[in-house]
């Protein structure tokens, strides 16, 4: 169960391009109709199989069902990064959503 | 409740036993699963905020660092010097079995120079530089971010799942299955009382018959 999986980044260019440097497949989309379908793209394996997707919380914001989607399956991990204009504290929020999911009421 | 569906004979009564057995047997097993699930997300919860919470923080610096270079170079120089990485991240995925949830662990390998930029020096700003190397040191601490993340949301499934079933176990299945045996129990002691009344009553005639007793 180890061959080799990539890492995607996708948001807009500005927060994106320097992840190429680390060698991470960096996908600029401009708006959510174009990171919905290099969504369901990535998930189908279109593109080849990648481990983690790191999508910029603006982006992640507009589409709330894509990134539900991801919730339940292992690979690949839908992670949400603050992009370029600061957090929005939507990663915050999902944690906590799952925390509340798991124990039933409100943890923190 | 199903009492009416059930028939009151005392193989019914063995069946519903045997079920409520093993449905105790399993709330009791469940409860247990739950309660260590429950531990160990507890235990990594944090750890998961405190890590997105760092993560958050150096991504900001990193990028603060790279809008400056941004502002120094003109936008093609730096178009440029990060058109074509010199290294390629490789993650290979290996699970680890957590309370029966398979959770994913990555290990990553950077192929090619991890230490080289990409561009020449002449072109491009340090400050570039700066904002390059802060990424490289903040992507540890991303994929770790990565990891934990998945583990916490899968536990956070299975936890629910079980949470659901423990539930039913207890505040269905099992208190059913009580009143259906109960039900069983009483239509039985109920035929039993019946059967003895008839039995006196054949005795009383038949004794009746034999001796012209009066009881």
């Amino acid at each position: 169960m180890s061959e080799n999986y990539k890492i995607a980044v996708i948001g807009d260019k500005d927060s994106v391009t320097a992840f190429k440097v680390l060698g991470l497949s960096a996908f600029a989309c401009e708006d959510a109709a174009e990171a919905k379908q290099l969504l369901r793209g990535l998930k189908r394996g279109d593109k080849g199989s990648y481990a983690v997707i790191y999508i910029t919380e603006q982006l992640a914001a507009e589409l709330p069902d894509e990134v539900a989607a991801f919730r339940e399956i292992a690979v690949p991990a839908l992670i949400l990064i603050p992009s370029k204009g600061g957090s929005l504290g939507l990663g915050l929020d999902t944690l906590m959503a799952a925390a509340e999911r798991a124990a039933g009421t409100k943890l923190f | 409740m199903a009492s009416t569906a059930i028939k009151p004979t005392r193989m019914e009564l063995n069946r519903l036993r045997a079920r409520l057995k093993t449905a105790a047997r399993g709330h009791k097993l469940l409860k247990d699963k739950r309660d260590e699930l429950m531990r160990q997300f507890m235990l990594i919860v944090k750890q998961n905020k405190e890590l997105r919470e760092l993560v958050e923080i150096k991504l900001s610096n990193a990028q603060g660092a790279l809008s400056v270079a941004a502002a120094i170079m003109s936008p093609e120089a730096l178009e440029q010097a990060l058109l074509y990485p010199n290294r390629r991240v490789e993650v290979g995925i290996s699970y680890r079995n957590l309370m029966g949830v398979n959770v994913p662990e990555y290990d990553f390998r950077t192929q090619g120079d991890s230490s080289a930029l990409p561009y020449g020096y002449a072109m491009t700003s340090g400050e570039l530089d700066d904002a390059i190397s802060n990424l490289t040191e903040t992507f540890t601490d991303m994929l770790e971010l990565a990891r934990i993340e998945k583990t916490v949301q899968l536990l956070a499934i299975e936890i629910e799942k079980t949470r659901r079933r423990v539930n039913a176990l207890e505040y269905v299945m099992i208190p059913e299955l009580q009143t259906n045996i109960k039900y069983i129990r009483m239509k039985l002691e109920e035929n039993e009382r019946g059967n003895i009344t008839r039995l006196m009553k054949v005795k009383d005639a038949i004794l009746q018959e034999a001796h012209d007793y009066e009881g």
